[in-house]
């Protein structure tokens, strides 16, 4: 994640709001709810659609209800809010009032990790992917740049299924199109360690790797996990750094790997409560998700075939 | 489990008890199976008679008709009478109520709409009704869909839940006019609703009426009773040990 990019916020938040603006203009099926969170920025969206851009105030538990009963009748609802407040305090309502309903809507989040790191606690989140991971056949994705997100969005939106995109104020310097298999941005030839990164770590995945011979590959959809992308690209030795709670997808890629020899490093944010401010660089730093964190990271994981590193 | 085509046969055998009990006696007994129910079945069942019997419209045959009405039960654990209605009116085959609850069985102690024909919310955990009736009513007016009413049943008790409180204030504020909740009242909010459970709704701009729960008449009336642009609320009160 690069340092310059903690503008980009409003670069995601703003191509969500612009795309979301002109799908609810294209499509009448299409919905908007939201508890308080981006509705002056969705007012003029509201002025013309009034019946389909629904402010319900601060009220995320009926923000999910109210989702999960448009999508009954037909509607495709975009439910809207920061991280903490859309996953967490709503998470049972996402379990049963969509999930169990066999409804389905798509979750856009801002907030990520620690986007606002000064806010403190309460508007960190960074198990929410781990958390929708409880949930059988969402699709997540973590954009790395804003110019990710408008495709991803209307993919989402005209797919019949749940889905959960999750913006962030840090991104990479350039976007990557596709539907989030597996990318390879560097290639250190045959027998070199795999290291996938998910979303906005990429750039600080590639700084880190500078001169390692790691190959690194890209994706912004770790759910569903581009498996086979993975099986292709993998040797013995795969690192996995995500931008949410370290260790989220680590399940998934023992699986998918479990036929052959591996070892496996999975890097992210960790669980201990840190109770510091600060920015989300900070964070970045304290969490060992910079570029000289995960650098070492790395070359300690790889330490028997790079020790003169 | 019995085809949908025979329902009507079947049901014809085995409600409508001529020694004066309840219509849907019989086929509640099937659900019991011997054993013991709470006011939490009993005081739900006359509201959901009336409400299949003359107020819904909705039949087997419209279950998945965009001009229906919705009825969400929230209060999942009552859902015994539930059972019995819908196999009463058809939507159900009466032979799935022998074996509720069991391994090859639709019918769980509390609803799922997957399984069930003309459920239309899976319900257990209390506070989810309202919230998915609000946006049912909600998408029903977006789509032009002015007709069908939606109605949901929730428990007095059920209202300790905070999300129902999102739900009224919103339901009320946004003037949802096409909504119903009925609340049966059996008295068993652990600390009560002082003032009474209609006021709770009437301070967000709900129309409210609060009648005998057992009077099918009042029911009836109470439930057709809502005009204007607001949300309505019928408090069936019923006394458990009635």
């Amino acid at each position: 994640m690069s340092e310059r990019s903690v503008e980009e916020d409003l670069g995601m938040r703003e191509s969500f709001i612009d795309t979301t603006t002109d799908l609810l203009a294209e499509d009448p099926r299409t919905a908007l709810v939201l508890a308080d969170i981006s509705a002056a920025s969705f007012a003029p969206a509201a002025a013309r659609h009034p019946d389909r851009v629904l402010n319900v105030g601060i009220r995320e538990q009926l923000m999910l209800g109210v989702a999960g009963g448009l999508a009954l009748t037909g509607l495709r609802p975009i439910v809207h809010s920061y991280a903490p407040f859309l996953v967490e305090r709503a998470y049972e309502q996402i379990k049963l009032d969509l999930d169990h309903q066999a409804a389905s809507a798509v979750l856009v989040s801002v907030g990520a990790s620690f986007d606002r790191a000064a806010a403190g606690r309460t508007h960190l989140s960074p198990a929410d992917v781990a958390l929708l991971d409880t949930l059988s056949g969402w699709t997540v994705h973590v954009p790395g740049h804003p110019a990710e997100v408008p495709g991803l969005l209307r993919a989402t939106v005209a797919a019949e299924t749940s889905a959960y995109l999750r913006l962030s104020a840090l991104s990479n310097d350039h976007p990557y199109a596709g539907a989030g298999d597996l990318v390879v941005v560097r290639d250190a030839g045959p027998g070199a360690a795999l290291l996938v990164a998910v979303g906005p770590v990429l750039d600080a995945a590639l700084a880190a790797a500078t001169g390692l011979p790691v190959t690194v590959a890209y994706t912004h959809r770790p759910r569903p996990f581009d498996v086979a992308g993975l099986r292709a690209l993998a040797g013995t030795e795969v690192i996995l750094v995500e931008p949410y709670l370290a260790g989220t997808s680590a399940r998934l890629l023992s699986a998918a790997l479990a036929d052959r020899p591996h070892r496996l490093l999975t890097l992210g944010v960790g669980r201990e409560e840190l109770r510091r401010y600060g920015a989300a660089e900070d964070h970045l730093r304290w969490h060992g998700l910079d570029p000289a964190g995960l650098r070492q990271a790395v070359a300690r994981f790889l330490t028997p075939a790079t020790a003169a590193v | 489990m019995t085809s949908l085509a025979t329902i009507a046969t079947r049901v014809a055998e085995a409600a409508a008890p001529l020694d004066g009990r309840h219509p849907v006696t019989p086929l509640l007994e099937r659900v019991r199976a011997g054993r013991e129910f709470g006011p939490n079945v009993y005081s739900t069942l006359d509201v959901l008679w009336v409400l299949y019997d003359r107020v819904l419209r909705i039949t087997p045959a419209t279950v998945d008709d965009p001009e229906r009405d919705r009825f969400l039960l929230s209060k999942g654990h009552a859902v015994a009478g539930y059972y019995a209605v819908l196999a009463a009116k058809g939507f159900v085959p009466p032979d799935w109520l022998d074996d509720q609850g069991g391994p090859e069985s639709r019918l769980g102690d509390h609803p799922d709409r997957t399984l069930v024909p003309g459920v239309e919310i899976g319900s257990g955990s209390l506070g989810h009704g309202l919230g998915l009736a609000v946006g049912t009513a909600l998408g029903l007016r977006a789509q032009g869909l002015l007709d069908p009413r939606v109605y949901v049943l929730v428990g007095d008790a059920e209202l300790d839940e905070g999300s129902n409180h999102e739900a009224i204030a919103y339901a009320g504020a946004a003037g949802l006019a096409n909504l119903t909740a009925i609340v049966v009242d059996n008295s068993s909010a652990t600390h009560g609703w002082s003032g009474g459970v209609a006021t709770r709704f009437t301070v967000n701009g709900w129309t409210a009426a609060t009648v005998d729960g057992r009077d099918p008449d009042a029911l009836h009336t109470a439930l057709t009773g809502q005009h204007g642009h607001r949300p309505h609320v019928v408090v069936a009160v019923v006394d458990n040990q009635a």
